[in-house]
């Protein structure tokens, strides 16, 4: 077993602000029939508010369990979580929703939009969960899809609606909640190069107006993109620094 | 509670979303449930008309009445202890009028003799068969709730000599003299000749089973002058001043009987006393076996739509278990799915159960039109009843698969193509 790592002193290239995610020895096990899978070896990093990080490696490497881990779709076996100063590593099931409602913007790279809604009622999922009244739902729900350039689209379905539309309104649904971080995986792996160029666009742009953005993804086309570069290799961070 | 009402408006929306969008899977998974309200509903349709339409019959026998028969009206076990009872006397009746007016705050009212039996009715070429031939006093106009259509009934005079007249229900009079009203006209009873002087109002059948319109009265003292009145063919019938009293009633008249009769304490009583009540709890066996297998029915076809249920959740949740890991994603906690689930199970049950319903009562109008009699009573209680129950399959059937739901791991779900 590899000792844990401490955490690598970041230069940043903006100011930055307070800290959010603070990762420290965590590792993660799996069985996968009588074999142990050691995912995460003992990963240590930060990540404050206002950093816009890439997190690149290749398959195998635990790249998809760090972000499932920060995500807080996923646990540590072991290790320190700590989310906003919570202690998320020992955190219950609906406890993590919780979070990941308030917190977390997700971007999948299928979109997973519902197919049989609305982009405005895809929005305001997540607002539902968060109880917000249907009034106010609307409301944001339509600002949000209305900051990523969809405002004529809100009564469209997905299957009306082109692959980079698409994901717009998974971006809009990230934002929506006002999440503590948006957690794009490969958001642009199902688009066209010239579609995911203005995905990549939009991110930017998220991120110059002030959000902090998490990218995983393995072309490093698209980690040019971030400010950050974390590079995952065999359960270990292989590398933490600046995008040149 | 505000996130939680918001779940659950969501979560019906999801459902009816998702019927819609899978009529034909969630039709034919509903329709276990639609057989078991439907059987469920027309059980109780049925047990509902039965006693209804019993009442209604009673109302037309009359509810305030008490019978001394020979014969008891359920549980004969001793048959030789019965047969061998003596038979009561047209003059019994007039005794036991007599101790009644000698008793202060009698309850009896009225005792009238009654003789029955089967007869065929002819006039001229017309006939009727199987006519109840009843012979009684004059009296007996008070014990019935029958009006008269036309005529009167035999008066004091006529039922005392034994005036060979009659009183014809409406049944009799329509076959015998079609289109006519035969007032004075003379009919043969089992070939004796009565002249009619009575046409009783139609009374409708008991239970639509048989009809109170096919008979003939005729006063005693003319019945017995042709017709065996010993063996066991005369009951008394015994009108009751106030029906809020019948037991303390059908004391009495046992009491006076067993003085008629010169029993002594601690013989038994050789003749029974007898209550529409106890008539009516003999119907009790026919609703319990309309209950039992309306019961299994709706059982049976419960539990296999029930499955169904379960089964078509079971699919439900694994073709949209990425659609969970999404949900679960973006916030929605446990019960968020487990409610989503269940709640779409229940959906359709309960549309299931308005399916039922709505079979049920069309085939109560049905059954309407084609038999007036038959008694099917729909109910507000039934409707609430089977909503109820079909809600519950829902829950029962869905909560499984729906906590399965619930239960996945985002990790894996959002993986789940």
């Amino acid at each position: 077993m590899t000792p844990p790592q401490a955490p690598v002193e970041v230069r940043h290239v903006r100011d930055v602000g307070p800290l959010v995610i603070a990762i420290e020895g965590v590792t993660k096990e799996y069985k996968m029939g009588d074999e142990i899978i050691h995912a995460l070896r003992g990963v240590s990093l930060n990540i404050h508010s206002n950093e816009y990080v890439a997190i690149m490696g290749p398959s195998g490497s635990g790249k998809s369990t760090l972000m499932n881990m920060l995500g807080c779709l996923d646990t540590p076996t072991s290790g320190r979580y700590e989310f906003n100063g919570q202690n998320v590593a020992t955190m219950i099931d609906d406890e993590l929703a919780e979070i990941r409602n308030r917190e977390i913007g997700f971007v999948f790279q299928t979109f997973n939009l519902l197919a049989r809604s609305d982009s405005l009622r895809n929005v305001e999922l997540p607002l539902i969960y968060a109880g917000v009244a249907p009034h106010e739902r609307h409301k944001r729900a339509k600002e949000a899809l209305e900051s990523v350039g969809l405002g004529d689209r809100i009564h469209h379905k997905p299957n009306e609606l082109s692959g980079g539309q698409r994901q717009r309104v998974a971006v809009a649904r990230a934002l929506v909640n006002r999440p503590s971080i948006i957690l794009a995986d490969e958001p642009t792996g199902n688009l066209d190069s010239k579609t995911g160029v203005e995905i990549m666009a939009l991110f930017d742009e998220l991120y110059e107006r002030g959000n902090t953005i998490i990218v995983v993804t393995h072309e490093e086309s698209i980690a040019r993109h971030a400010r950050r570069i974390i590079r995952i290799h065999d359960g270990l961070i292989a590398s933490d620094g600046p995008a040149n | 509670m505000d996130r939680l009402f918001y779940e659950i408006t969501e979560s019906m929306r999801i459902a009816m979303a998702q019927i819609r969008a899978n009529k034909m899977r969630s039709a034919l998974t509903a329709l276990g449930v639609i057989i078991g309200i439907v059987a469920v509903t027309l059980m109780g349709t049925a047990i509902n008309g039965i006693d209804i339409g019993f009442n209604r019959s009673l109302a037309v026998i009359g509810d305030d009445m008490i019978y001394v028969v020979k014969w008891p009206w359920h549980g004969v076990d001793d048959w030789w202890n019965y047969a061998n009872r003596p038979p009561f006397h047209v003059e019994d009746a007039e005794t036991l009028n007599r101790i009644a007016e000698g008793t202060p705050g009698s309850l009896i009212d009225v005792v009238v003799p009654t003789a029955g039996r089967s007869s065929t009715v002819k006039s001229g070429q017309n006939q009727a068969s199987g006519v109840q031939t009843i012979g009684s006093t004059a009296d007996y106009g008070r014990t019935i709730a029958a009006d008269f259509q036309y005529g009167r009934l035999f008066n004091e005079e006529e039922s005392r000599s034994g005036r060979q007249v009659c009183i014809l229900g409406v049944d009799v009079s329509e076959k015998l003299f079609p289109g006519k009203t035969p007032l004075g006209e003379w009919v043969k009873i089992d070939g004796h000749p009565f002249r009619v002087i009575g046409i009783l109002a139609r009374q409708g059948s008991f239970l639509g089973l048989f009809s109170l319109d096919n008979q003939t009265i005729l006063p005693i003292n003319a019945y017995r002058k042709f017709f065996d009145v010993r063996n066991g063919q005369v009951q008394l019938h015994v009108k009751v001043k106030d029906k809020t009293k019948m037991d303390e009633a059908q004391e009495e008249v046992t009491g006076d009987m067993r003085r008629i009769r010169g029993l002594l304490p601690g013989e038994r009583d050789n003749f029974s006393v007898e209550q529409q009540q106890a008539f009516k709890a003999q119907l009790d066996p026919i609703k319990q076996g309309i209950a039992f297998a309306g019961l299994f029915v709706t059982g049976l076809s419960l539990f296999v739509g029930a499955i169904g249920i379960m089964n078509i959740t079971f699919v439900s949740v694994r073709e949209r278990t990425k659609e969970i890991g999404t949900r679960k994603a973006l916030g929605a906690r446990r019960r968020t799915i487990l409610l989503q689930f269940l709640i779409e199970a229940v959906s359709i049950c309960f549309a299931g159960g308005l399916v039922g319903l709505g079979v049920t009562y069309g085939l109560g109008l049905a059954v309407r039109s084609a038999m007036p009699s038959f008694p099917l009573v729909f109910s507000f209680g039934l409707v609430v009843i089977s909503l109820l129950v079909s809600v519950a399959t829902g829950i029962i059937s869905g909560f499984v698969p729906a906590m399965g739901a619930s239960r996945l791991d985002p990790v894996v779900a959002l993986r789940y193509e």
